[in-house]
């Protein structure tokens, strides 16, 4: 135990000097404001006379940019970009440390290899609470503007609403992570892992929901994809109309779906730990 | 005796087809700078990963401090070098030391004694991808003394290090032995190795093919002799000294004595009315000894190398 939170310590101590790290963290950030807030509130002001009209009606649009609505609309980018951008966090965290060879020093270091990889994944689950808990609170401020600015209610939401959509962020953000650790580990390297990672979430899981809508056996493997679950537990928190976020989906319940997002994080953990365990480090 | 801290038997890396290492059995003893020498390509980077955990051996063992490589319990005693220093090239130096201080569950301050060590205090604030080569590696040595070791394992370290900062690296193993630690030192600086090393291990092809002190492999010394007419000296030289003990290479004589007996020889042979030319100490340098020894193995000769094998 206490390898591993030596190693925790150590793990939060390089994350936090690491500037990619800011980088993608300011990224989704920056997204997040952006497809939340930003093009939905130019739509709304320019009556949706611009090219980026969505089909919800004004009234829908505002309400999902007032502080009430931040449970449902905060994880919306999660499952596609945030997904993605958390993907690429995991890779780069794994993969560069083959690349420049500090899993070799690490590991010549004292800590097991089993507590030196638990150290980087409950390090990486602090960036995850931190990145969450960030996105919530400039998504409440940003909301806040627009309700004093719109002279509508500014009140917040529920704390129970609040709570679980945390609680679902962190869950979809966690897994994307996981799965990009273990890509990094697999690859032994940055730049293999982040495309191949990259592949999967934006273009094979797509492709093979789309393959399935015309070879419904197909779906069987499709329902249960990580995206797929990511996608639902962000459709399960959503009850407004119009077209949705692309990658948030209705195709799971939520429970099935933190069932299927929570085996996927264990299994992705413990299988980067097997097999950085069993290959030598050359 | 003195007990081995590191002890390998038999150890062997095969890769496919390919063996690394060869049924590897060397002994490092407490307190020794152990040289570990070969070309390269020999095995000696693979064995000493295995001996440090980061590769499993297809089969043989390795022990360090009575343990297996890898345990916590003998990293915590263990500083390592291998390959070349591997950092965060983002963090600072400092930064860098204080990671893996953490990682070792030493204070923060740990880094800044290593800093001091080996020269990069002034330096340490500054990016690790920034560094030149010889900081790099000074900062990889640096690593390697986090928590004061018993046992120092450093793989090439004075790569990329110019004169100056080899001398001051030579002067930093001396210091650490003199001080308690144990050193297994793989180098091709054999100069180096000579100078500072009580005993080495010569490996070539994956095998081990000679473990002994440096003396014992450099072998006695002998006399050297120019002298005129040579036939006559090395009639009374034979008479004085015995017939095995003298031999003719090139237009001299070698005499396989000690070289305490210079003067007995240069009285001999004056009192007989030889002129004398030349009288000289000769002795083999680890390079000597290197170069025949792995030249021997690539040539087939395992049988004579066999011999020069000492426990």
């Amino acid at each position: 135990m206490n390898a591993v939170i030596a190693s925790t310590r150590a793990e939060l101590l390089r994350l936090r000097k690491w500037p990619s790290m800011w980088v993608l963290l300011a990224a989704w950030i920056v997204l997040n404001l952006v497809f939340v807030y930003l093009f939905n509130y130019i739509t709304f002001a320019t009556g949706g006379t611009t090219d980026m009209a969505s089909s919800a009606p004004p009234d829908v649009l505002l309400a999902q940019m007032l502080p009430s609505a931040v449970p449902q609309v905060f994880t919306q980018g999660m499952a596609m970009f945030g997904g993605a951008l958390m993907l690429i966090l995991g890779a780069l965290t794994i993969g560069s440390g083959y690349g420049w060879g500090t899993w070799k020093t690490v590991f010549t270091q004292g800590p097991p290899r089993s507590a030196a990889l638990t150290g980087t994944l409950l390090a990486l689950l602090t960036v995850v609470i931190g990145l969450v808990l960030t996105v919530a609170a400039v998504d409440l401020g940003v909301a806040s503007v627009v309700a004093v600015a719109e002279s509508e209610s500014a009140s917040l939401p529920a704390a129970d609403a609040m709570l679980k959509a945390l609680a679902s962020g962190v869950l979809i953000l966690g897994m994307w992570t996981a799965a990009g650790v273990l890509v990094g580990a697999l690859a032994r390297g940055p730049a293999l892992s982040v495309g191949l990672g990259l592949m999967w979430v934006l273009v094979v899981e797509n492709l093979l929901r789309g393959v399935a809508a015309v070879l419904d056996p197909v779906s069987v493997v499709t329902d249960f994809l990580p995206g797929t679950a990511a996608g639902s537990l962000a459709g399960s928190l959503r009850d407004f109309g119009g077209d949705t976020t692309p990658g948030v989906l209705n195709i799971l319940d939520g429970g099935t779906s933190v069932l299927l997002l929570a085996g996927y994080v264990a299994a992705f953990a413990l299988g980067t730990v097997w097999l950085v365990r069993r290959r030598d480090v050359n | 005796m003195t007990s081995g801290i590191v002890v390998t038997d038999k150890l062997t890396k095969r890769y496919g087809e390919h063996t690394a290492v060869d049924a590897v059995s060397l002994t490092v003893r407490a307190g020794e700078v152990y040289g570990f020498l070969g070309p390269n390509g020999a095995g000696k980077t693979t064995t000493l990963r295995m001996l440090t955990g980061l590769v499993r051996p297809t089969s043989g063992s390795a022990t360090l401090f009575g343990r297996s490589p890898g345990n916590s319990a003998v990293a915590a005693r263990t500083g390592v070098l291998i390959e070349g220093p591997g950092f965060f090239p983002y963090l600072s130096g400092r930064d860098n030391l204080r990671v893996l201080s953490r990682y070792r569950r030493l204070p923060d301050d740990a880094a800044e004694a290593a800093l001091h060590r080996v020269g990069l205090r002034e330096r340490g604030h500054d990016r690790f991808r920034t560094y030149s080569l010889g900081m790099k590696q000074r900062l990889g040595v640096a690593a390697a003394l986090l928590g004061e070791p018993d046992l120092l394992i450093l793989d090439e370290p004075t790569n990329g290090l110019d004169p100056a900062g080899m001398a001051e690296m030579r002067e930093l193993i001396v210091e650490l032995a003199h001080s308690g630690h144990s050193v297994l030192l793989s180098s091709h600086m054999l100069s180096e190795v000579q100078e500072i090393c009580d005993r080495v291990g010569v490996i070539s092809r994956g095998e081990l093919i000679a473990q002994s002190t440096v003396a014992e492999l450099r072998g006695d010394t002998s006399l050297l002799v120019r002298a005129d007419p040579r036939e006559r000296a090395a009639a009374v030289l034979a008479e004085l000294l015995g017939h095995d003990v003298v031999d003719t290479v090139g237009d001299a004589l070698t005499l396989a004595v000690s070289p305490d007996l210079a003067p007995k020889v240069a009285r001999v042979l004056v009192d007989a009315g030889i002129d004398v030319h030349e009288l000289a100490r000769r002795e083999r340098s680890l390079e000597d000894v290197f170069f025949d020894l792995t030249s021997d193995v690539t040539a087939g000769d395992h049988t004579s190398n066999d011999a020069r094998r000492v426990s």
